[in-house]
């Protein structure tokens, strides 16, 4: 992999790009297209995006680093069924410190955080970086992609939150007269928030790489 | 590579069995420990938080009372005292003020909404034979029309004073509470609808009406144990 | 479009005599009525909306084309038909700048993205309208009694609700048939439904009107007739059927007919060329579909009305019942596909 504009960074260049390149440029929502099964349901408000960015984020983190410390012990037959059972153990594990943090927040986010299972995002990471690589690198990795994650679900579900309920982190931002649009902040608001900045982001690429 | 390694070097498949049932095994406890270490460790604060939200809505729902007590509806019709834990039996919520009196009841009950089934809460007090207070604890209704019903002034009202007296033999209540039109209520027992959403406001009155037709005798016809389960020695 | 040289040219000999313009201007022609019982019936109100519906669409649809840098296909009438479908679904004193968006939706959302006009999966003007049902429902259902006093020089305070505020309604709103009947059982009078003295959207209350401007483009071959007759005859049948059932809790099939969007819908909307089938069997099927959901949803359904629903999802079946009805190719042996 080539490096960047990451080199102004004092570490060692490949270990830093493995952190940087989830953050933007393979960005897991807005670039690779993964984990759209939470990224369309939950993003409705900024609070439960952010919320279910992090524990995804944990999870990745957590399970990336597992699968990789294990992978010389792990034969090859049976590494789907392992990384399905250490991502479901971390899982369960968000699951009661979401309910331990707020009961409030784990209604909202109801099933999706059991859902982390079947996110292909993790199984992704798991099975084509951390089965392969170093566990730094695997954790770097995973906090990479997490945090582009996190970031990703947090531009959704900040405009759904704005236009769909006229506040921000349940702050108000508009005035009283503000008509809200209900679309948004429904399922189909999703789609149609994704596909704004899915083309906002390719527009983007495109007129870089043009110039 | 390793894995791959392992592979194509196995002598023997009993060999590679062997390692894959270890490799499962052995994740299969790493996970199991790390589950039951985080379960232990927040039981205590989830069961805390849990009962703490349950609360607030009761209190929310019997005005004026400082504590509750779970009671459960046995298949016989009586009411027992209860942990509450059992979700699958009709609970209800006794509230009592600070010098330990009786002051009523919160009731669950659920039905079927616009969008999906809504769980409510509502307040009995046995003395003014009236529901006191209303509490929506879930609903998928829609956001702007349906949800309404759980800030609309003027339907919340409805369930300030909502008559539900009996009649005089305490088998059944005298007028059923029922949903009527936006602005045309007339008689205490009926719920005022919302305009621009007709169908959750008034499966609200129907959920009330079938829940209260079923509770409330048994309720009023127990007073008594109500009453008396206000300070025992258990807690 | 006519050259005077004479053409030779080897077979088949296709002369198209009928060109997308000229048939879109047609369908705007047998709207025009509409528009202006419409504007007769709702006043000023009803003509702003369709107004600022038709130009938002055709200035949508102008500046995507300038911005893809394709040259400008306003001329084809395609964008001008779409907003006044819009503006006929919408209630006469919904807001005008919710009009406005829902134009921009209905050409950005509904064609643009697909590729423009004959790639569109779904009739625009509908996408347009369910973006906004979805988005403002109150306002979309905030109805307004039809030939009120004044109507010709007073515009309605929701109506000109400042950009993105939430319209105030003054006072006066109507509930339409439909959803008196559904909340309140109570049906209207057939003679009404037909002639358009109701409350409703600003162009589906006279169904007289709509089956005229059906006719008149099914004479001049401009729409395929099958489409709406098999929508209303099943939408009849059923319903008649069910009306003998338990005529206390079914409508009759006439109030059916002859309420809410579906004349509209049928004749105007589920005839769009690029949403419907090609073949006739195909046609029936299609038309078919939609008025068994029309029913469904009328009669089971939470919504009043559904026949937007219906026709979109009758789009969105266009493509596999032209996959599965295929006329047999002259001359080959019947295949099973």
């Amino acid at each position: 992999m080539t490096p960047t504009k990451t080199t102004d960074l004092k570490a060692d260049p490949s270990s830093t790009d493995e952190f940087i390149k989830g953050l933007w440029r393979e960005n897991p929502v807005f670039v690779q297209v993964l984990g759209m099964c939470p990224t369309l349901a939950v993003s409705n408000s900024a609070i439960n995006a952010l919320a279910m960015g992090l524990a995804t984020a944990f999870v990745l983190i957590m399970s990336n680093v597992l699968v990789s410390s294990l992978r010389n012990f792990i034969p090859k037959q049976v590494r789907i069924a392992s990384y399905i059972l250490i991502i479901a153990t971390f899982v369960t594990m968000v699951d009661y410190a979401i309910q331990a943090i707020s009961v409030d927040l784990h209604k909202n986010l109801g099933a999706f955080i059991s859902l982390i299972v079947v996110n292909c995002l993790i199984l992704s990471r798991a099975e084509a970086f951390a089965s392969k690589n170093t566990i730094g690198k695997s954790a770097l990795d995973a906090l990479g992609m997490g945090l582009g994650f996190v970031f990703a679900l947090f531009c959704l579900g900040a405009v759904r939150e704005i236009l769909g309920n006229a506040s921000i982190f349940g702050i108000t931002v508009f005035p009283e007269s503000f008509q809200e649009w209900i679309i948004m902040i429904l399922p189909a608001g999703g789609f149609f928030t994704l596909a704004f900045w899915l083309f906002l982001f390719n527009n983007y690429k495109l007129k870089k790489a043009k110039a | 590579m390793s894995a791959n390694q392992i592979l194509s070097t196995q002598p023997n498949p009993t060999e590679g069995s062997k390692k894959m049932l270890i490799a499962m095994v052995g994740i299969g406890v790493i996970c199991a420990l790390l589950i039951v270490l985080s379960y232990e460790g927040t039981k205590e604060r989830i069961e805390i938080l849990k009962a703490e939200a349950l609360e607030k809505a009761v209190f929310k729902v019997v005005p004026g009372i400082s504590k509750t007590r779970i009671f459960e509806l046995t298949a016989e019709g009586t009411f027992v005292l209860s942990d509450g834990k059992d979700r699958s039996k009709t609970l209800v919520y006794a509230g009592y003020d600070d010098s330990d009196a009786f002051k009523g009841i919160a009731i669950e009950a659920s039905g079927q909404g616009y969008a999906d089934i809504l769980r409510i809460l509502y307040g009995y007090d046995p003395e003014e034979q009236t529901v006191v207070g209303f509490y929506v604890l879930e609903s998928k209704e829609t956001p702007g029309l349906g949800d309404k019903i759980e800030k609309d002034e003027d339907f919340l009202s409805n369930f300030k004073a909502l008559t539900v007296a009996l009649t005089e033999d305490l088998s059944k209540i005298q007028n059923p509470v029922v949903p009527v039109k936006s602005g045309l209520k007339k008689n205490p027992w009926e719920v005022d609808g919302i305009t621009g959403a007709t169908i959750s406001s008034r499966a609200i009155g129907n959920i009330i009406g079938e829940s209260s037709a079923k509770m409330i005798p048994l309720i009023y016809s127990q007073k008594e144990t109500f009453i008396s389960a206000a300070n025992p020695n258990s807690k | 479009m006519f050259s005077k040289t004479l053409h030779i040219s080897t077979s088949p000999h296709i002369r198209q005599g009928m060109s997308t313009d000229m048939i879109m201007r047609n369908v705007v022609y047998a709207m025009l009525p509409l528009v202006v019982f419409s504007v007769v019936s709702f006043g000023l109100n009803a003509l702003l909306v369709i107004i600022t519906a038709v130009a938002s669409s055709v200035l949508t649809e102008h500046a995507l084309c300038r911005w893809s840098g394709k040259s400008s296909t306003v001329s084809d009438w395609s964008a001008v038909i779409t907003g006044i479908l819009l503006g006929l679904t919408l209630p006469p004193i919904f807001p005008l700048w919710m009009t406005f968006l829902g134009g921009v939706v209905s050409i950005a959302i509904g064609k643009f993205v697909f590729g423009g006009l004959g790639s569109n999966a779904f009739n625009p003007a509908l996408v347009g309208r369910a973006f906004l049902q979805a988005a403002f429902p109150v306002a979309i259902t905030t109805w307004h009694p039809s030939f009120l006093e004044g109507r010709f020089y007073s515009i309605s305070k929701s109506v000109a609700a400042f950009p993105f505020s939430t319209p105030v309604v003054d006072g006066i709103s109507g509930a339409t048939p439909l959803s008196a009947f559904k909340f309140d059982k109570v049906t209207a009078d057939t003679a009404d439904l037909a002639f358009g003295f109701i409350s409703g959207s600003t162009g589906e209350t006279s169904a007289v009107l709509i089956i005229l401007g059906g006719i008149y483009l099914a004479v001049r071959k401009m729409m395929n007739w099958r489409i709406p007759v098999a929508i209303l005859t099943t939408v009849f049948v059923l319903s008649w059927i069910l009306h003998i059932i338990d005529n206390q809790v079914y409508p009759s099939p006439e109030f059916m007919l002859f309420s809410g969007g579906l004349m509209l819908g049928a004749v105007f909307m589920a005839t769009d060329m690029v949403g419907s089938p090609i073949t006739p069997r195909g046609v029936v099927v299609y038309g078919v579909f939609i008025g068994l959901i029309v029913v469904v949803i009328r009669i089971w359904g939470g919504l009043p009305e559904g026949v937007m629903y219906a026709i979109l999802l009758g789009n969105a079946l266009t493509p596999h019942i032209d996959n599965l009805i295929r006329p047999r190719v002259y001359g080959t042996k019947k295949t099973k596909s």
